[in-house]
């Protein structure tokens, strides 16, 4: 439906040359997602990788102030399942998040503050799986001073937030090589970005080909980087979404075979009824 | 209620009981025995999905506010926290928010349906208008559930509607400022649209019954508009509309089960994932699918008249629109029903249907866009919102009132049995 939105939106755009300004917005670039369909579900690994990216290289920036580390090992998480040590391609599930090796490691590399209960003192504490993402800034006035006026929104929910969801996000990622229209004129610390509305925007290019290391053979482009974190931003919009597709599978077959039932019941009871 | 009670207590208890309080009685006789036209066809089973949907909303209602925190600086994240920490909450949440939406297409098919086939003709004036009432109150409770997740559109379509008020001559501003319990919407307003929001649906609860009571003395209309005559024209409520509303039930909870759980956003605003924000006005203003057709007549009214400036004009137009159905009992004079004998007045009704689907369509739309351009000559929707609105009151005001006295209708059957069994009723024997 978004996609004959969009087709749509070209079309019209294309037929009225007189209001297709220089600087008109982009419809996102379509991409096909592991989670597209009833049935898709998130691609760990990519998950993973998305994470790292968003760790390394957004995260400076942009808090996710609705996730806990613990998230990142729940049910449907990018590492709910680990590669198991002992058995050569074996994957080991951790029900409880609180136990899962790779969360506790992610959480203990940050330092909290935290009040010491016999005596009053602020201390600093490791992270545990509990506690909150970070946030880069101390508050938003931080937040506004530190990048030219504009406060990076929180990514948390962003590709909900977002029209054209993880299609926008990765298509505003890799959208910045495009020519600048000679009706836009930037001011310093402005970027131009044909999928940004207005065109116009604060953030500069942040992926560039190798910025980012992975470990296993995937290529380290901006082009996957960009793949990568918005499909990380993408469950952790919806992080429960495996859950939710995998029990409506279950509520539709059921309504289904319950509603022919019912109609089968209708036709029996109405058989010798005329109306 | 009107019929003669069929309901024969059984056992001791339920003698005792009946001696005392016949609730027993008043069950069977309403929903058992109740005689009911016997040729009702699917349009008439969104009054039971309606009710389905009543209790879905207040039964997921009741459990979201307990996790809800009615607080601007929390409304946000206790809605995400919902979604994400309660067990099933993105299900309850989920099906809270996607109901509203199904409630109100069931909503709207019923009262088209209502419209059609003249249920609104006496004897059940009280129970079109109490349906009419009920349709305002789901609309404010609908309008104040929007505002409770404080995203960007929560926030700025309560500030749009409430500003409305504002354009009542002299007692606007201090309407609105009670409205809000401040000088702008604020957490005064999130507080009491939440307690609100909470009340409503128990009021509605309340009017339904009323609704189905004004419902059960003149019974049912049927397709043909013509009265039940006689026993051979019903049949009773059990089993035989019990299992067909049962199974239109089970189709609509399907397809809204579809939405629940794979599309769970489609019906909903990007921007309302945004955390409201006061400093930040969303480039485009809309509210929810069900409220488009309206807020397209709010905003048709682009001149003075008058005394009335066009914003108030906007707001009585909008209102309005609503209003007239209260009196469409009186406006429609006509003595047949059933829009199916009347060869004109059918016509006119598909195109009023049109023009609500086409104001829904304006609603969503900028005003000054373009419905079309062909080489330099284009109609911006606000045009095309001003003819439709146009229609939208002709229909009542002159449409129905003319009609009813220049259409030549078509000949009605004798009788709902007659209509049934073709021709010769008497040769086939009642049941």
């Amino acid at each position: 439906m978004k996609r004959f939105i969009a087709t749509f939106a070209a079309l019209a755009a294309l037929a009225t040359p007189a209001l297709a300004a220089e600087g008109e917005t982009h419809a996102p670039e379509a991409y096909n997602w592991s989670w597209e369909g009833p049935f898709g579900t998130f691609d760990d690994e990519q998950l993973q990788r998305g994470f790292q990216v968003y760790q390394e290289v957004c995260a400076s920036c942009h808090s996710m102030d609705l996730l806990s580390f613990r998230n990142l090992g729940q049910p449907g998480g990018p590492f709910e399942y680990l590669p198991d040590l002992e058995h050569e391609g074996e994957l080991i599930n951790y029900p409880n998040p609180n136990d899962n090796p790779v969360v506790i490691d992610i959480a203990s590399r940050y330092t909290y503050t935290a009040i010491d209960p016999e005596t009053g003192e602020e201390i600093e504490r490791q992270g545990i799986p509990a506690d909150r993402f970070p946030n880069p800034f101390a508050n938003r006035a931080q937040a506004a001073a530190s990048n030219g006026g504009a406060v990076p929104p929180d990514f948390s929910v962003i590709v909900k937030a977002r029209s054209g969801g993880a299609e926008y996000i990765r298509s505003l990622l890799l959208g910045y090589d495009s020519e600048v229209p000679a009706d836009i004129t930037l001011l310093p610390g402005q970027h131009y970005n044909p999928y940004f509305a207005g065109g116009v925007l604060a953030m500069g290019p942040q992926l560039f080909d190798g910025a980012v290391s992975y470990t296993g053979d995937t290529p380290q482009t901006a082009e996957q980087y960009a793949t990568d974190v918005a499909a990380f931003l993408a469950w952790a919009s919806e992080p429960h979404m495996e859950q939710r597709k995998r029990m409506g599978l279950g509520v539709m077959i059921f309504l289904l075979i319950f509603s022919i039932l019912m109609w089968l019941a209708y036709r029996q009871l109405w058989a010798n009824v005329k109306h | 209620m009107s019929h003669q009670s069929a309901y024969e207590p059984k056992t001791g208890i339920e003698k005792w009981l009946d001696a005392r309080l016949p609730i027993v009685r008043l069950g069977y006789d309403s929903f058992v025995d109740f005689p009911t036209p016997r040729n009702l066809n699917y349009w008439y089973t969104f009054g039971g999905i309606l009710a389905v949907f009543l209790v879905i909303q207040i039964l997921s209602g009741v459990v979201l506010a307990m996790h809800y925190v009615p607080h601007i600086d929390y409304a946000f994240d206790s809605v995400e926290r919902i979604r994400r920490d309660v067990n099933y909450g993105w299900l309850i949440q989920g099906m809270h928010a996607n109901g509203a939406s199904f409630f109100f297409v069931a909503v709207y098919l019923h009262m088209f349906r209502g419209l059609f086939y003249g249920s609104y003709k006496a004897p059940r004036e009280v129970l079109w208008i109490i349906g009419v009432v009920i349709y305002l109150l789901m609309m404010a409770a609908a309008f104040m559930g929007y505002v409770l997740p404080w995203g960007q559109m929560s926030y700025w379509g309560a500030t749009v509607i409430t500003n409305l008020v504002g354009a009542l001559p002299v007692v606007g501003e201090g309407i609105k400022q009670w409205l809000w319990g401040d000088f702008a919407v604020g957490n005064a307003t999130l507080n009491r649209f939440f307690s609100l929001h909470y009340l409503l649906p128990f009021l509605i609860a309340g009017l339904v019954i009323l609704h189905i009571w004004a419902l059960h003395v003149p019974g049912n209309n049927n397709p043909t508009g013509v009265e039940v005559k006689g026993k051979g024209d019903t049949l009773p409520f059990h089993p035989y509309y019990t299992v067909k509303d049962g199974f239109a039930i089970v189709v609509f909870l399907l397809i809204f089960a579809g939405f629940v759980f794979y599309l769970p956003n489609a019906l909903g605003h990007a921007d309302n994932s945004i955390e409201a924000n006061p400093l930040v006005t969303p480039a485009h203003i809309v509210p929810e699918w069900y409220f488009l057709p309206f807020y397209a007549i709010l905003r048709a009214v682009t001149f003075d008249f008058g005394p009335i400036s066009a914003k108030l004009g906007g707001v009585l137009a909008m209102f309005g629109a609503i209003g007239v159905l209260f009196v469409l009992p009186w406006l429609d004079r006509s003595p047949v029903k059933s829009m199916r004998y009347r060869p004109i007045a059918k016509w006119c009704f598909l195109i009023f249907v049109i023009a609500c689907l086409g104001l829904g369509w304006c609603g969503a739309e900028n005003p000054d866009n373009l419905v079309f351009e062909f080489g330099g000559f284009g109609m911006p929707f606000v045009v095309l919102s001003q003819i439709l609105t146009a229609y939208y009151f002709a229909y009542f005001l002159v449409i129905l009132p003319v009609l009813a006295y220049v259409e030549k209708p078509k000949a009605r059957p004798e009788s709902i049995e007659a209509s049934v069994l073709g021709s010769s009723p008497a040769a086939v024997p009642a049941e």
